[in-house]
């Protein structure tokens, strides 16, 4: 990378080599430590006169490029690059059109109008719209607002800059780009403060969704799902089922600090979970990551709990951060990646070691310890995030409004 | 000796903070991977792709060690340039420093070394280069040192792991003897440490002479309600050890290897108290490539992913051609082109670049990177490692494949095949099961310097190098190589009887019996019919199986065991005596009285003896002196005797301190004419005389033990009677007052 300081690259190796070793865990620790690790990014690099924004995506771009090949099986950080290239972006486009506003309203008594002038200042404002057109999902309210006839009244109105304006702009762009440079590092301090407060901004809808004495049945432990039932618990009282979530059996400590809050729990197998789920009235988890589609990668066990919701009509809600949300869809090899941990989790490896090695020609024990289902759009009845409950069908509009298309594939 | 003198480190300081540091020893000092290692490292071997050291280097980063010494010996420059391109050494929290020495031959010359270099301050992690492991160090270095607060003596902690070993061919799973191991479960300190198959045992019809008798100190008993004897624990050469140990091995400058002298040495040395103990890991994994079964099986294991982070996608990662896991692990890394019929079965790598062709099936199997694998190739159980090429219908099962070897069309190998580097197999050649075929030649005469030893770098040629005129012949042959490495079919100096037509490269011999335990340490898994053959041999031997009662061996066995140790040092100090004096006897030059007095003085303070034993050891030493000379009568004798005796009477006198040290002089005397000689019955009497006029034995001494003998059986009064007369002389001639007290008595 050309203009690149070595203020960061420390930084960029330690969270790389942090990531490679698998030592932070969490996906919102993750996230959160990513959006840190940009922020530090973005404030350190140097800044060409032109094509600042360009410069910072291409070194954002970079940086996030190493950091999911670290570990591509965490998803938070790849969403976390796309979503402050999507920042970059859209800051720059909110310069720019400022700058042009400026620039018309301070030309305005003026009349002398080149004609070539003119144009430059027309075509930079059709410019500036169209970009927006682009970042902004294509929503109906977005057509319906860059109508042709708006546009043209305001091109109207927009006269063109003077060559003194245009000497005085170029005096400004040193401003300018600590300007872009500030707003960015302010909308990604913002975005990390979102990530902060995504537990309790899903609890908060806790109250809308778990009703007096109902039964609640959930699959081993998140964190966003425990501070959901404590805030319910607040003013509810219900019951819980708690299915262990082998082999790593978080949900004896979910029981644990549930009970801590005197909330009733019973804690069965997982294998249990069909026998159980008639009783249940909705089942809510947490989430690895929520795709483009819909569709969610779990803890693994949780698409036997969906079916198994399915076949009793459950309604299966799903707990996720916006960070949790993907760009991308579940087809694709290169994202949908299953952790495959270590079988010691499962089965004792003294006990086991003399069947490990087959005798010549036969095989030997294999065991698989993934750590993720992916659970298909169809099962999930609701996803509740910080910002409100969707349908599975709506995740892809959700998507289109944290992300720019062209950061999908890095 | 003279190396106590360069101690140069002090205690460190427990109260401050001191790095957690490691010793990597990146030397095996040993030859289980040649001829491989004749030209790499064992550490720069690849495992599953990536080289040894690096799996340790990365868990040791990883577990928090803040300074690691990686100590090189052999292909030191190999070691260190491969260091240099890493980027372990531009790592923030932790620091690789490189500490080279030529002159080693063991772990403990390498431990002296680090002792000399001063640099270790505190505990640190022993490892070797070819440990891999995932495990956290925090738990077991607390453990370790919330021990040595309490005591200064529990200089190291063992790791250990549960495995199971084979109970046919007595080994574990990474082809190492079974261990039996006991330890004191409540304290885990290591009381016992020892393979259950003898090793170095050559027992070349069964291959394997089992130990079936455990012998134990019963002071191990002392004050444990419960001790703990395990054969199925592994031990993973993961050492948490206390400065200390450094100064052990300097000080014990014989100690060679960790475990077979520093050890066992420690367990059974009860003067210094110094203590072991163990820590068990369960959920984590922790193995060491001591062979090639060891390499083949801890490569399954990373392959299934046991040492998770430590596996290849992972490792392997990078932004450009990552590793990725497919089902049924398989790992493939980018630029990999399979034909559409070829046939990847489950556990198997492919490395960057490789091509495999139509037909060809390839199953639990490690390919490296560039790799050219033709049509109908059936690969199973093998290593391939980089750039080999593999042409049309060749089969491989379980075998190692080095860097640039060839394998041509149609080829076979069979199990335990080992191919060295640019080694070149003729096509339609069938290589012969656990064959090792190298480029460079066997050496012919192995001098006991090298048993230990890999091979110092071919290609610096180094003339310090103690094995300099082979390492000049090798270069020279290198040259040879590079030469025909193009034009391979024209190699005048390849047998084809060894590699085929139009093979390069040398078979290696098996040397000294060692066939029979190829298929212990061979990547091949054992044949079945080498395993019904144990299962006779172990039928045989069942037949006298006796049961094991380990209170039984605690109580009254040990106990026996403890007075034959006795006895036997009783026997040890009286053969030194006996020589020392003989040597004088027999007027070795410079050998004089006084030599010989100073010697037993010091041999009575080496085996904590009294004057009484040094004279009872002397008397029978002189008694046998006199022995020695033809003696047809009994008369003749005597005169031999009286020589003898004055001519050495005056040495014996120098350690008869008082009348008790004379009477224990008679006593070892009548003891020679009850047991050893007997010829010496009838004379004793005379011999008494004897003695008591050359001033050996004076009155009171056997009026004293004649006193004894009074209340004896009447067997033991022989000698009484005999000199019954005598006696009486004595106790008349002097004084009155003696037959008063006879009287009394």
């Amino acid at each position: 990378m050309v203009g690149t300081t070595s203020g960061y690259e420390a930084a960029v190796d330690q969270f790389v080599t942090k990531m490679r070793r698998r030592q932070v865990v969490g996906s919102q620790s993750s996230a959160k430590l990513t959006a840190e690790l940009l922020r530090l990014v973005v404030s350190h690099q140097r800044l060409p006169s032109s094509g600042q924004a360009a410069a910072l995506i291409e070194a954002v771009k970079a940086v996030g490029v190493r950091i999911i090949a670290a570990n591509p099986i965490e998803l938070a950080l790849g969403n976390i690059v796309r979503r402050v290239l999507h920042i970059i972006r859209e800051e720059d486009v909110s310069l720019a059109s400022d700058s042009i506003l400026d620039s018309t309203l301070d030309s305005d008594d003026e009349d002398e109008f080149g004609n070539v002038a003119r144009r430059s200042a027309l075509s930079a404002v059709s410019v500036a719209a169209a970009t927006r057109n682009t970042l902004r999902a294509p929503s109906l309210y977005n057509l319906l607002e860059s109508v042709p006839g708006t546009a043209a009244t305001q091109v109207a109105r927009v006269p063109s800059a003077t060559e003194s304006e245009a000497r005085s702009r170029s005096g400004d762009r040193n401003l300018m780009s600590r300007k872009l440079k500030h707003n960015v590092i302010e909308a990604i301090t913002e975005l990390l403060q979102e990530i902060d407060n995504c537990h309790s901004q899903v609890a908060e809808q806790a109250l809308e969704h778990i009703h007096q004495n109902e039964v609640i049945l959930t699959l081993g432990r998140s964190v966003t799902l425990r501070e959901f039932l404590k805030e319910a618990k607040k003013k509810r009282s219900f019951q819980v089922v708690i299915a262990e979530g082998a082999p790593r059996y978080q949900g004896h400590m979910l029981a644990r600090e549930l009970a801590d809050v005197d909330l009733q729990t019973t804690v069965i197998t997982d294998s249990a979970v069909f026998a159980m789920i008639s009783r249940v009235n909705m089942v809510i988890v947490g989430a690895h990551a929520v795709m483009a589609n819909g569709g969610v990668v779990a803890p693994v066990g949780l698409h036997m709990v969906a079916l198994a919701a399915r076949r009793h009509a459950v309604p299966f809600v799903v707990l996720a951060g916006v960070h949790k949300l993907c760009p991308q869809y579940p087809h694709n090899p290169d994202t949908l990646l299953n952790d495959l941990k270590s079988p010691s989790e499962i089965i004792d490896f003294g006990e086991f070691s003399d069947c490990l090695d087959g005798s010549p020609g036969g095989s030997r024990t294999h065991v698989v310890n993934p750590s993720f289902d992916y659970v298909p759009p169809e099962l999930v009845s609701l996803f509740i995030t910080d910002t409100g409950g969707h349908n599975p069908s709506y995740v892809y509009r959700l998507v289109a409004e944290y992300y720019s298309p062209e950061d999908y594939v890095l | 000796m003279a190396k106590k003198g360069a101690r140069t480190t002090e205690m460190a300081d427990y109260e401050v903070h001191v790095p957690l540091q490691a010793v990597l020893l990146a030397d095996s000092f040993a030859q289980k991977f040649r001829p491989i290692t004749l030209e790499r490292p064992k550490m720069l071997l690849p495992l599953v792709n990536v080289p040894m050291i690096d799996y340790t280097l990365e868990w040791l980063a990883s577990a928090g060690v803040e300074e690691c010494f990686v100590f090189c010996c052999a292909h030191a420059n190999q070691i260190t340039s491969h260091l240099n391109k890493s980027p372990w050494m531009s790592q923030p929290d932790f620091t690789v420093s490189i500490i080279e020495s030529h002159d080693c031959v063991s772990a403990g010359d390498a431990l002296r070394v680090i002792e000399q270099r001063g640099v270790v301050r505190g505990d640190f992690v022993l490892v070797s280069g070819d440990t891999v492991s995932n495990m956290s160090l925090t738990e077991v270095l607390k453990e370790h040192q919330e021990r040595r607060k309490k005591d200064k003596l529990a200089v190291m902690t063992m790791v250990v792991k549960k495995s199971k070993p084979s109970p046919l061919t007595y080994q574990t799973r990474l082809g190492n003897d079974e261990l039996l191991l006991m330890i004191d479960p409540q304290s885990k300190q290591l009381l016992h440490y020892d393979a259950v198959r003898e090793p170095g045992s050559r027992d070349s019809l069964q291959g394997n002479s089992i130990q079936r008798h455990v012998s134990l100190d019963r002071s191990i008993f002392h004050d444990r309600p419960v001790v703990q004897l395990s054969n199925n624990l592994q031990d993973c050469h993961i050492d948490i050890c206390s400065p200390e140990v450094l100064l052990l091995f300097t000080d014990n400058f014989d100690y060679q290897q960790l475990r077979r002298d520093f050890v066992k040495g420690l367990l059974s040395d009860e003067i210094m108290g110094n203590k072991i103990f163990t820590y068990e890991i369960s959920n984590e994994y922790a193995a060491r490539v001591d062979n090639l079964r060891a390499y083949d099986v801890v490569s399954q294991d990373i392959i299934h992913r046991w040492t998770y982070p430590m596996v290849p996608d992972i490792l392997c990662a990078g932004p450009k051609a990552s590793m990725r896991l497919e089902r049924c692990n398989v790992y493939k890394e980018g630029g990999v082109i399979l034909a559409r019929t070829a046939m990847i079965g489950e556990n198997t790598v492919l490395g960057e670049d490789t091509t495999v062709g139509d037909n060809s099936s390839i199953q639990q199997s490690v390919i490296g990177r560039g790799c050219t694998i033709g049509k109908n190739v059936v690969i199973e159980g093998c290593h391939i490692w980089d750039d080999v090429r593999i042409e049309d219908y060749v089969q491989l099962r379980y075998s190692v494949v080095c860097d640039g070897a060839t394998v041509k069309k149609g080829a076979i190998l069979e199990p335990g095949v080992v191919l060295s580097f640019r080694v070149v197999i003729g096509s339609e050649f069938r290589v012969p099961a656990y064959s090792k075929i190298s480029m460079v030649p066997q050496p012919t005469e192995e001098d006991s310097s090298d048993e230990e030893l890999e091979y110092a770098d071919v290609a610096s040629g180094r003339a310090d190098s103690p094995r300099s005129p082979f390492t000049e012949d090798q270069s020279t042959r290198n040259g040879s190589i590079s030469g025909d490495e193009d034009d391979t079919a024209e190699g005048p100096n390849w047998d084809p009887i060894e590699v085929g037509e139009t093979g390069a490269g040398y078979r290696w011999a098996v040397r000294d019996g060692g066939q029979e335990e190829e298929w212990r340490h061979s990547v091949a898994p054992i044949p079945p019919e080498k395993i019904q053959e144990i299962v006779a041999a172990n039928r045989e031997h069942d037949v006298e199986e006796v049961d094991y009662d380990i209170r039984a061996l605690g109580g009254q066995d040990s106990l026996e065991e403890e007075e034959d140790e006795d006895e036997e040092e009783e026997d040890d100090f009286e053969k030194e005596v006996a020589e020392t004096f003989l040597r004088a006897a027999r007027g070795v030059s410079g050998v004089q009285q006084e030599h010989v007095v100073i010697e037993v003085n010091s041999l009575k303070l080496a085996f904590n003896k009294t004057f009484a034993d040094c004279a009872g050891a002397m008397f029978k030493a002189i008694i046998d002196l006199a022995l020695e000379a033809p003696h047809p009568t009994a008369k003749e004798l005597l005169s031999i005797t009286k020589d003898v005796f004055s001519r050495w009477g005056s040495l014996l006198c120098k350690f008869l301190k008082g009348s008790d040290d004379e009477h224990e002089v008679l006593l070892t005397f009548e003891e020679i004419c009850i047991e050893s000689h007997k010829e010496f019955a009838p004379l004793f009497s005379q011999v008494l005389h004897m003695l008591y006029d050359i001033e050996v034995v004076s009155e009171d001494a056997i009026i004293a033990w004649a006193s004894e003998k009074q209340y004896a059986d009447e067997s033991d009064k022989v000698f009484l009677k005999q000199s019954e007369k005598f006696i009486q002389w004595l106790k008349e001639a002097p004084e009155e007052e003696d037959e008063d007290e006879e009287d009394d008595t």
